[in-house]
């Protein structure tokens, strides 16, 4: 086997270094009632060859472009990914190393992690960044206990317009914790509600999602002086990080904690795994962040270097009082991320985003001509809702045989909103695209 | 790491067990930590000074010193309120390292039982104390 | 005797910020063929402050960046606990298949067959391995596994009507162990190991009480011994109706030998980017699957993958679900590359264990002299060493891990576990060949020769990376985290 490199004359010269007749002497300490009963049931090791025959046959069963025209966001963005970006991710140096805890090592690592430190700062308008959390959704769960901590209370208010499965996530991480969860609502202009906020106290942060889960811009502002009034953090999440190319940031409107959904810079969608925490604060708070941070500094001689820092908060030394568990995070996604946003530069960020947004634009106004519902009138970015008439389930499912996913369904996480679906459509859909699925529609 | 025979050990103040030192100055106590904890410690980097104005009782974790390797918690040597705090440590954590009995001072503490004090190890008592560590 | 560390030309790469010129370009955007739409002026912001580069100062950058890296593919990585094996390139080629790579999450299940397909079956390997019946591949680390289990705690005592707010954790623990069960509101309450190296069982009765959740345990600990009291333990433990969480970092040393359900097990995480050769990536992605046994099914997160005559679903209906951890269903191209590792090695994992256990062994058995062994008796996957004997030359653990890197040798976990003051930590896994682990032990004699005889050579190193030893301090004092930022 090409992973297992001892002979039979290595495994007997080793055993005799070591003093023992066989490989099974190795394990006495292994008492016999821990012992498996059986050997492992595992089908038989495939070849290379068989195995690729096995597992691209599950991978052709896929949806996928471009047989497939799939206009589904909600968390998950179809983005052109350039074949540049593949290469250098491929480079072994920096998917096959360790966590940099030997800084003179892994310059590399550090050097990229902490240009996509600053990346992720500047993009949305924070200090500081950390060097990922795993995905946006535990991200959210992160901030909002690091507002817990910070604040010293444990009363929240998150938006029902944070995409749902978030809010399931925030919902398992802080329960059990003993914490109160409030859900605000949403009006009708599609942003969330924050009247019953008024004069409000024990809080400890309030969470919204810009743009939200109908893809609607939530006004940050107005949801950062409301919090400041009643002294509280803002916490603004985020599932497509490509909207800050276009929009004001977060942190130009208040926020004093920023994560979110990293997965449309660079990552492959993946049946939604492995994501990108992205996730940035005030400089007042660092102490108090979860994650990784590289920061700058010189050697012995004087040369500029990078190292892990401020580990003091991080598991391995506070044990049960670091400001997080977590490890292993989402490194490598985060360098693919930097790697994206170094390859789109400013102004190709600026132009792509825009791309979307007038794609979408055009798409919402062929449906309008077509007669179909927008209900929601505030501005959104590549996404937005829907309203069809009852009956769409057969629709949709004719669209399917025709290999196109006409958006997401949203009757199964709100209730009032059984005949509307969320739409949406990236640089990735071409024009006929959008002609096609109107058409289709229109029958 | 410095051997015993060269740590600084101060006669005229009282020590803790958990390294601390506590010295009586008019009607305040003044606290800090010893050279044996910063050297153990390391460089500091960052020193979670008491909060001002709270009241602790004796061995409560009132503060936090971090070195890049470590965190060692601050515990009171005698009860009371927290009188001041050594602003200087926030922009200079390494005066704990360089001056830990001068001016890497960190609280003063309006003791609530001065008796306390005479709980505290002398020089002496603390010099046997780290020969048995 | 040739060493592999040698001198060589590296090149400096300045920061990306230090480089480009507004108007160029790194990418090729697409054809724009809709017209400009109207946009709210208010909303809009100017963008990040980005510089614009072109594709070669992106390559040249990335490129320049990686040779400063040291990877499994440049050289053995004998992190302990860690388990650096090679990361077989075939299992990239199967998660980069686009019929994976291109799915989104939220198709319908009729159109994601395949990879459900994939992640049940998953599902049912590692159950076998482990010997456990039911598994969640949803947490994105070993971490996250943990949490997942101290939440699986929560639920089965609330379940019972049962409120404990405590739960052992070994001297020997990773920091995420405690970490993770105080992130569930559980204090952890520490447990000494015994002059063996391992949990005794009169220890663990002698803590055990109706107020502990349950144990955590490491096993093989982080000491690289098998923790032989195990069952007695998780007899004491169950009979308070406490639960026994494994922390199966360790895996490689027992795969197709020890069954984590004959030891009492009732819940275990796993860490794919360890045992099951996903690669590390500089920290992530991973994966940490929970495996379970049959009590604790109902706990498990939702969704879980249903099959029904050869239809795979998600499904969330399972009203004692302890909930979400992932915003999806886990890091799913990770779980394609563990998936593809287990089937090209099937029932020869044992083989993998086999060889890893010979090869720690074999170090342990050549170094002993060398450095001082933390405990004189045969070791599992990993060996645990310190610096007593390097006392007189004030020579540290540190000093010597900084000279092996010289040596063309990524250094051993150092100063982890707490248990041994100055530890060093070996585990050389299965794929490293027997010229290797000579190279390795030459080196490290080599090494403790220096701190003889040239001490100096080690308190300065490393000599020959791209940057000498670090100004950690510096870096915490003053922290600067983003380019042009103190923070």
């Amino acid at each position: 086997m090409r992973y297992l490199p001892h002979t039979e004359e290595d495994v007997a010269e080793m055993l005799q270094v070591i003093g023992v007749s066989s490989l099974e002497d190795l394990f006495s300490s292994i008492p016999e009632d821990c012992r498996r009963k059986t050997g492992l049931r595992l089908p038989d090791p495939a070849t290379e060859w068989e195995l690729n025959d096995i597992i691209s046959a599950l991978a052709q069963s896929m949806a996928v472009a471009p047989a497939y025209k799939v206009f589904l966001g909600a968390g998950s963005y179809e983005h052109y990914i350039p074949a540049s970006m593949s290469y250098l991710l491929g480079r072994s140096e920096f998917s096959t190393s360790y966590t940099p805890y030997q800084p003179e090592i892994s310059q590399g690592t550090l050097q990229a992690i902490f240009e996509y430190q600053t990346f992720v700062a500047s993009l949305l308008g924070m200090d500081v960044a950390n060097a990922s959390l795993y995905d946006g959704a535990s991200a959210l769960a992160e901030a909002l206990l690091m507002a817990a901590r910070v604040m010293g209370l444990k009363k929240v208010a998150i938006s029902s317009l944070i995409h749902p499965l978030y809010r399931h996530v925030v919902h398992t991480y802080l329960e059990p914790a003993g914490f109160e969860i409030i859900e605000l609502p949403y009006s009708a202009d599609g942003r969330t509600d924050i009247s019953g906020l008024d004069g409000m106290e024990g809080l400890a942060g309030i969470a919204v999602q810009s743009p939200n889960f109908f893809g609607c811009v939530e006004d940050i502002a107005a949801v950062s002086t409301l919090a400041r009034a009643i002294r509280t953090l803002t916490i603004v999440s985020f599932n497509e990080p490509l909207a800050y190319g276009l929009y004001k940031n977060p942190g130009s409107q208040g926020a004093d904690i920023c994560c979110g959904e990293g997965q449309s810079f660079g990552i492959s969608q993946s049946f939604g795994g492995p994501g990108l925490g992205m996730f940035a604060c005030r400089k007042q708070h660092i102490r108090s962040m979860p994650g990784r941070l590289v920061g700058k500094t010189v050697d012995i001689e004087g040369k500029p270097g990078f190292v892990l820092t401020l580990a003091t908060r991080e598991q391995h030394i506070r044990r049960e009082k670091a400001t997080s568990n977590i490890c292993t995070n989402s490194s490598l996604c985060a360098v693919a991320s930097a790697m994206y946003m170094a390859s789109l530069g400013g102004s190709g960020l600026r132009e792509l985003a825009r791309l979307n947004y007038d794609k979408s634009e055009y798409f919402k106004s062929e449906l309008r001509n077509a007669g179909f519902k927008i209900p929601f009138a505030t501005s959104t970015f590549n996404e937005f809702v829907v309203e069809f008439s009852p009956g769409f389930e057969a629709v949709y499912k004719r669209l399917l045989d025709l290999k196109i996913v006409a958006g997401l369904p949203l009757g199964s996480f709100y209730n009032e909103l059984s005949d509307h679906c969320l739409l949406c459509v990236t640089e990735t859909k071409s024009r006929q695209d959008i002609d096609a699925l109107v058409a289709e529609l229109r029958r | 790491m410095k051997e015993i025979s060269e740590l600084l050990i101060p006669q005229d103040i009282r020590y803790t067990k958990d390294h601390e030192w506590a010295k009586l100055d008019g009607d305040k106590v003044r606290i800090g930590v010893t050279d044996y904890a910063q050297d153990r410690l390391g460089d500091i980097v960052f020193v979670e000074l008491p909060q001002l104005g709270k009241k602790f009782k004796k061995g409560d974790g009132c503060g936090t010193l971090e070195s890049v390797k470590a965190v060692g918690e601050l515990y009171m040597p005698v009860g009371g309120e927290v009188v001041g705090v050594n602003k200087k440590l926030e922009d200079s954590p390494d005066l704990v390292n360089t001056s830990p009995y001068t001016d890497g001072w960190i609280a003063d503490i309006n003791p609530s039982d001065r008796s306390e004090m005479d709980g505290l190890m002398t020089h002496d008592a603390y010099i046997e104390m780290l020969k048995g560590l | 005797m040739e060493f592999s560390g040698s001198t060589g030309l590296v090149l400096n790469e300045p920061l990306l910020f230090e480089k480009g010129k507004k108007g160029r370009s790194g990418i090729s955007l697409p054809r724009r063929d809709v017209d400009f739409a109207e946009l709210d002026e208010a909303l809009k912001g100017d963008g990040p402050d980005f510089p614009d580069l072109c594709e070669v100062e992106v390559v040249r950058h990335y490129t320049r960046l990686s040779t400063w890296n040291f990877g499994i593919d440049t050289g053995m990585y004998p992190l302990g606990s860690c388990t650096m094996k090679y990361n077989p390139k075939i299992n990239e080629k199967q998660a980069a298949l686009p019929g994976f790579a291109g799915a989104h999450p939220l198709l319908p299940s009729v159109l994601s067959q395949g990879v459900l397909k994939l992640m049940f079956e998953l599902e049912s390997l590692l159950a076998e391995i482990t010997g456990m019946d039911a598994v969640s591949l949803q947490p994105s680390a070993g971490a996250q596994g943990e949490l997942t289990g101290m939440l699986l705690f929560h639920a089965y005592h609330k379940h019972n009507k049962s409120s404990r707010s405590k739960v052992i954790v070994p001297d020997t623990a990773h920091g995420t162990n405690p970490a993770s069960a105080a992130l569930c509101g559980y204090s952890p309450v520490c447990v000494k190991s015994n002059d063996r190296g391992v949990l005794a069982a009169d220890a663990v009765a002698e803590v055990m009480d109706d107020e502990t959740a349950g144990i955590m345990v490491t096993n093989p600990n982080t000491l690289g011994f098998f923790e032989e009291n195990i069952k007695e333990i998780a007899r004491i433990v169950h009979a308070k109706d406490g639960l026994v969480y494994a922390d199966g970092a360790n895996m490689n040393a027992i795969l197709g030998i020890a069954s984590m359900a004959e030891l009492g097990v009732d819940i275990l995480h796993l860490n794919l980017h360890k045992t099951f050769s996903t690669p590390h990536g500089g920290g992530g992605p991973g994966a940490g699957p929970v495996c379970v046994r049959k009590h604790l099914e109902p706990f498990l997160p939702a969704p879980r993958i249903l099959a029904d005559d050869g239809k795979y679903s998600l499904s969330y209906d399972f009203p004692s679900s302890i909930g979400k951890l992932h915003a999806f269903y886990g890091n799913t191209g990770v779980l394609i590359r563990a998936y593809s590792y287990i089937r090209s090695l099937g029932p020869e994992l044992k083989k993998v264990s086999q060889l890893a256990v010979l090869n720690a062994n074999y170090i342990r058995e050549k170094l002993k002299h060398t450095l001082h062994l933390a405990y004189d008796r045969p070791c599992m996957h990993e060996c645990v060493f310190s610096d007593k004997l390097q006392a007189s030359s004030k020579t540290t653990t540190l000093d010597m891990a900084k000279r092996l890197i010289d040596f063309g040798f990524h250094p051993p976990t150092i100063y982890f576990p707490l248990v041994v003051p100055g530890a060093i930590m070996i585990e050389p896994t299965e794929t490293e060949c027997k010229e290797e682990l000579d190279l390795f032990i030459e080196a490290f004699k080599a090494v403790v020769k220096e701190a003889g005889e040239h001490p100096e050579l080690l308190h300065d190193a490393p000599w020959r990376p791209k940057v000498r030893r670090l100004d950690e301090t510096g870096a915490a004092r003053n922290p600067r985290l983003t380019c042009g930022g103190g923070a």
